[in-house]
């Protein structure tokens, strides 16, 4: 029951051999556009030219179904959620009101609404591409160099490949100490009461927190005596250079965030409004 | 003229948080090339004052220093850690902590990055670091994909880095098998020879590190230098049963036989023993030393049938395993390290569930019970106790179980009480478990389980990292339940312990079960010993070099014999 | 000697974010109210801030559950990320005054830490998330207030019994009880 988590995919692609740095700022504008924009018209670009990006990295759909299961899931919630709380939300941005059919009252579902709740998928639609594949085509021992050299200071850059290093060995040991646990007849199945199954759980998370503080311990002894902190700066074994193309694709990346932002707040509001 | 390196003068540590020091006026000199073991009891000061060498203390360890300490002719007081770690590089005990990076080439390369290498000279060195260490195929392999020995040649390969001058290792044998562990020994000879450097060891599996020469042996207890001398005079002496250290079980037996020792001889190793002279004694002992077997025909209480197991999509951890075990035996799983012992347990227990096979209790299947159903009959006690202490306070802890099964107040501290007794920790029934050496962890863990009162107990690994005190206390209490009925299985690296304790064994390497045999048989059997990593102990040799006809048979009269002694507690029971 | 962060803090960053990674994957508590479920890695993460300072929290908090979303579910919900940092930094800001090291956790800082956390866990569940959702996502703002306000109720319940425990048992474990004597 090892439950499936994303990783690096090894591949041989353009995306893959660009530096974690490069990927890293392309994810970092990315994200930045499709969170302040509501044009339709750029999520849609943004939506259309990550899947580009995507075949270009050669990973397969099936590879990260699991996590995209999860993410239409939520969204369905999600959509349902917002419908019930503000069914006219989408009036009230646009300003206008065109009831497409009647379900009752304020629950008359108008071509806003739709169009607005479009909007609010498109707008995960245009990030989950570039973030999963963020996560999957960077090499973990490459991103702690990246953040460094986007400036992130170098020790807290090292504590991410320290969590990334562990979460590993930490569900092991999580594993471990709940089979411990139940052989001692504690139920964490869902059968138990509320307040019951709180109180298994803490034998559980003291256990794993108890030995993780240890490990806190011994690593950061191992760390002091190979002298980690010596200097001000720090090199990285697994860095990688940039190349022209990763010069290449933040200019690209530039451009693309500096336009859109142009063309989004160009008539004073993030929304696109094709109604009027 | 020998250079001395490290000069310890009337120098005394006490931690902030202990009321008494630690280690006492410590007087010691080790000079340049020298490779030097420090033995002693568990608590006895050893990590102390290898800290003391590496600058944890005082710079990470607070407390109060008296006395000098000087490494390089540099009092270590008015350094600091980092040109200290220049000078001493410490291989630390626990390869997972000490495996920092992500892959083997990340790790190697940690100091240099450290030191804003630069990225080619890096590179570079990280390789013929990499040779050194024997780990150039690996240079990208992540952790979690390597062995227990291979961590331990990267965490070696990653203080080599540094040129340091001095290496200190910190018990580098605890849990490897004992194959990987004469590798580890050897390995650190050649990089002495070829680095010509200084060598510390701590380490609990004294006869172990002797298979490789000693130039000095330190023997600590209670935190001071009781012993600083050869290899050859320690062994001819009887400081380290004195201070509960097992010695090499050729010396053992030698004793036993009333052999009259002298450093002369070579007593430092068996292959080198001048053992002429004591192979009248010896012939004479193994004529009288008697020896009494006592097979009763049992019924079968556990059976893995056909079970193959994977974790994940991987290939199978453990292939097509059958065997079964007999009410009331005691029996050791031993083998290579990742061989899937501890797998094999869990599986037994229910705690890794849908593997092909099923396992049979009483004739009943309970492959399909719950871990907790299972748990009635099976208790397992896991390789780390930190892993299993959920409470604050040994009585609840042991008490747990019976808690969740909603036991009456009144028989629960009945039980608790009774259990705790067995298992000599009454005295202790208040006290937090946070004040409890690992040693007692391992007895409360045990406790918890037993006082389930289940019909078979698995003990993974249940002696590492324990000393020869407490892993005779460990071994004699169970023997003690074992004799109430209880059958036990144990998994173990050490070989001694399966010959000693368990009349019968399995044997795993790399998932598969090369054998299921008398324990002095496997050990008898080369090839098997080969090819699961085990080891032979130092006894079958000097039987043959005694030309004693029959080494087995010698090994077991050895084994009956000692545990006469060790009950009694004295050596000098004579055969005449 | 050497200012900045110590090395002893960065493990304990590194580490505490894996830790906080698999509480929240795998030790979720659901309540039977759709939606919210009681997050065990907000009680460690008050832990955290508690003995190892804000710095520690705030970055636990954000490493933490951005590579919690990252990993598990394959895209950041930073409004959420932003909160969880935001918790940390100043459960650990006000409970400064709480010196755990010293080993006494008693009604006395008990009652700090609840206050501080309940407060602070107010602000972010109930007034920064909605305020994030509502700006980067446009979404209704009754909706993620609801939401919001669920959350929050359910992590100060959370932090309040769990992480109480937690850093009462924790306490424990520093005490050198010297006076112990056996019987
Ligand atoms: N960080 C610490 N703070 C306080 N006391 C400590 C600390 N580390 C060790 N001690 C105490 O110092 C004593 C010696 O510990 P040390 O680890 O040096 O023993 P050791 O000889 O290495 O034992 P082992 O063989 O089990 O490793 C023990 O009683 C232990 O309780
Ligand atoms: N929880 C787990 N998830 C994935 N793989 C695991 C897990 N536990 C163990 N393994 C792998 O299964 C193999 C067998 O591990 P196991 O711990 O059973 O070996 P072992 O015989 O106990 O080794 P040792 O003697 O070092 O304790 C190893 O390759 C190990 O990496
Ligand atoms: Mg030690
Ligand atoms: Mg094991």
């Amino acid at each position: 029951m090892a439950t499936e988590m994303l990783a690096y995919i090894d591949r041989k692609s353009f995306i893959h051999e660009l530096s974690g740095a490069t990927k890293l700022i392309i994810f970092i504008m990315w994200s930045s556009i499709a969170m302040l924009t509501y044009d339709t018209r750029i999520l849609l670009f943004l939506f259309i030219f990550s899947i580009v990006i995507f075949k270009i990295s050669k990973i397969k759909i099936r590879e990260i179904g699991f996590v995209l299961l999860f993410i239409l899931a939520f969204l369905l919630l999600n959509n349902i959620a917002i419908y019930i709380f503000s069914p006219q939300e989408g009036v009230k941005i646009y300003g206008t009101s065109h009831v497409l059919f009647e379900i009752a009252g304020r629950y008359n579902l108008t071509l806003e609404q739709f169009f607005y709740q479009t909007n609010i998928t498109l707008k995960y639609f245009a990030v989950i591409p570039a973030a999963l594949l963020f996560v999957v085509t960077t090499h973990p021992s490459e991103f702690a160099a990246s953040l460094n050299k986007i400036g992130v200071n170098y020790k807290i850059a090292y504590s991410v490949s320290l969590a990334l290093r562990y979460i590993p060995d930490i569900q092991r040991d999580f594993r471990t100490i709940a089979q411990a646990q139940q052989a001692r007849g504690i139920d964490l199945s869902s059968k138990e009461k509320l307040f019951k199954r709180v109180k298994n759980a803490t034998s559980i998370v003291l256990p794993l927190i108890l030995s993780s503080l240890d490990r806190i311990d011994t690593i950061s002894n191992a760390m002091e005596l190979r002298a980690f902190g010596k200097k001000k700066k720090r090199t990285w074994y697994s860095e990688r250079g940039f190349k022209q193309k990763d010069y290449v694709t933040i200019v690209i990346g530039a451009i693309i965030l500096v336009v859109s932002l142009i063309i989004t707040f160009y008539d004073g509001s993030r929304f696109y409004n094709p109604f009027m | 003229m020998k250079k001395p390196v490290i000069h310890f003068e009337n120098f005394t540590f006490k931690y902030d948080s202990q009321k008494e020091p630690t280690i006492h006026d410590i007087n010691l000199t080790i000079y340049e090339g020298e490779k030097v073991l420090i033995v002693g009891p568990s608590g006895s000061g050893k990590s102390t004052l290898g800290h003391c060498l590496n600058g944890l203390i005082p710079f990470s360890f607070k407390g109060d220093i008296k006395g000098s300490l000087t490494v390089k002719r540099q009092e270590t007081k008015d350094l600091n850690i980092f040109s200290l770690s220049k000078m001493v590089g410490t291989v630390l005990q626990d390869p997972d902590g000490q495996f920092i990076g992500l892959t083997v080439g990340e790790d190697i390369a940690f100091a240099l990055e450290n030191d804003a290498t630069t990225k080619e000279v890096m590179h570079e060195k990280v390789i013929d670091i990499s040779k050194l260490v024997k780990m150039e195929e690996y240079l990208d392999a992540s952790v979690h994909a390597l062995s227990g020995g291979q961590r331990q040649r990267v965490a070696l390969g990653g203080v080599l880095v540094e040129q340091v001058d001095i290496l200190l290792f910190d018990e580098p044998l605890a849990n490897l098998d004992p194959a990987t562990g004469r590798h580890a020994i050897s390995l650190i000879d050649e990089l002495q020879q070829a680095l010509n450097c200084t060598v510390v060891i701590i380490e609990h599996r004294l006869e172990d590190v002797l298979d490789q020469d000693v130039d000095r042996i330190i023997v600590m207890d209670k935190g001071r230098i009781v012993s600083d001398t050869t290899p050859n005079e320690l062994l001819a002496s009887d400081i380290l049963e004195k201070s509960f250290i097992r010695e090499p079980l050729y010396i053992t037996a030698l004793k036993y036989a009333n052999c009259e020792l002298t450093p002369t001889k070579e007593l430092e190793h068996i292959e080198k023993l001048k053992v002429d002279t004591y192979k009248a004694p010896l012939q004479h002992w193994y004529e009288y030393a008697t020896f009494e077997k006592h097979i009763q025909d049992r019924s079968p209480v556990l059976e893995v049938k056909d079970v193959t197991f994977s974790y994940g999509d991987k290939v199978p951890t453990l292939k097509n395993i059958s065997f079964t075990i007999q009410k009331g035996e005691m029996i050791s799983i031993v083998g290579k390290n990742g061989a899937g012992k501890s797998t094999l347990s869990k599986l037994i227990c229910g705690f890794e569930r849908d593997h092909r096979g099923n396992v049979v209790f009483e004739g009943k299947d309970i492959t399909n019970d719950t871990i907790r159903e299972r748990a009635e009959k099976i208790g397992m006690v896991m390789q780390n106790p930190n892993h299993m202490i959920s409470k604050h306070m040994i009585f609840d802890e042991v008490a747990l179980g019976l808690v969740m099964r909603g036991y009456p107040e009144k028989e629960i501290k009945k039980r608790v009480e009774k259990t705790l007794q067995i298992c000599g920790l009454y005295p202790y029934r208040n006290w937090p478990i946070s004040a409890l050496s690992f040693g007692q962890r391992k007895r409360v863990t045990i406790a918890s389980i037993l006082v389930l009162n289940p019909e078979v107990i698995i003990l993974d690994e249940p002696t590492a990292g324990q000393d020869f005190y407490h892993y005779t206390q460990i071994m004699e209490f169970l023997v003690e339940l074992n004799k109430q009925g209880i059958t036990i299985i144990m998994v173990t690296h050490d070989m001694h312990l399966m010959l000693e304790y368990t009349p019968r064994s399995i044997v795993l390497a790399d998932g598969e079960l090369l054998a299921d045999d008398a324990s002095v048989n496997v050990l008898s059997d080369e090839e098997l010993v080969e090819a699961a990593n085990l080891k032979q102990t130092s006894l079958f040799e000097l039987a043959r070099r005694a030309d004693i006809d029959e080494p087995t048979e010698f090994v077991a009269r050895f084994i009956s014999f000692d545990k006469e002694v060790r009950k009694i507690g004295n050596r000098n029971v004579s055969v005449h | 000697m050497e200012k900045g962060l110590s090395i002893k803090t960065i493990v304990a960053i590194g580490i505490g974010s894996a830790v906080f990674v698999i509480l929240g994957r795998f030790v979720s508590i659901p309540t039977g109210i759709p939606n919210t479920s009681i997050e065990t890695a907000y009680a460690f993460l008050a832990l955290m801030s508690v003995v190892f300072g804000p710095i520690a929290g705030l970055l636990i908090g954000l490493i933490g559950h951005a590579l919690k979303d990252a990993v598990f579910y394959g895209s950041i919900w930073w409004s959420w990320v932003i909160v969880s940092a935001f918790v940390g930094l100043f459960i650990g800001f006000f409970a400064n005054r709480i010196n755990i090291q010293s080993g006494v956790f008693a009604s006395k800082q008990i009652l700090i830490f609840n206050i501080a956390q309940a407060v602070v866990q107010a602000i972010g569940w109930f007034l920064i998330a909605p305020a994030l959702d509502v700006l980067i996502y446009a979404e209704p703002a009754n909706k993620v207030f609801v939401q919001g306000v669920i959350a929050g109720i359910s992590n100060i319940i959370t932090v309040g019994v769990i992480g109480t425990i937690l850093l009462v048992s924790y306490a424990k474990t520093r005490n050198k009880s010297d006076s112990l004597s056996v019987e």
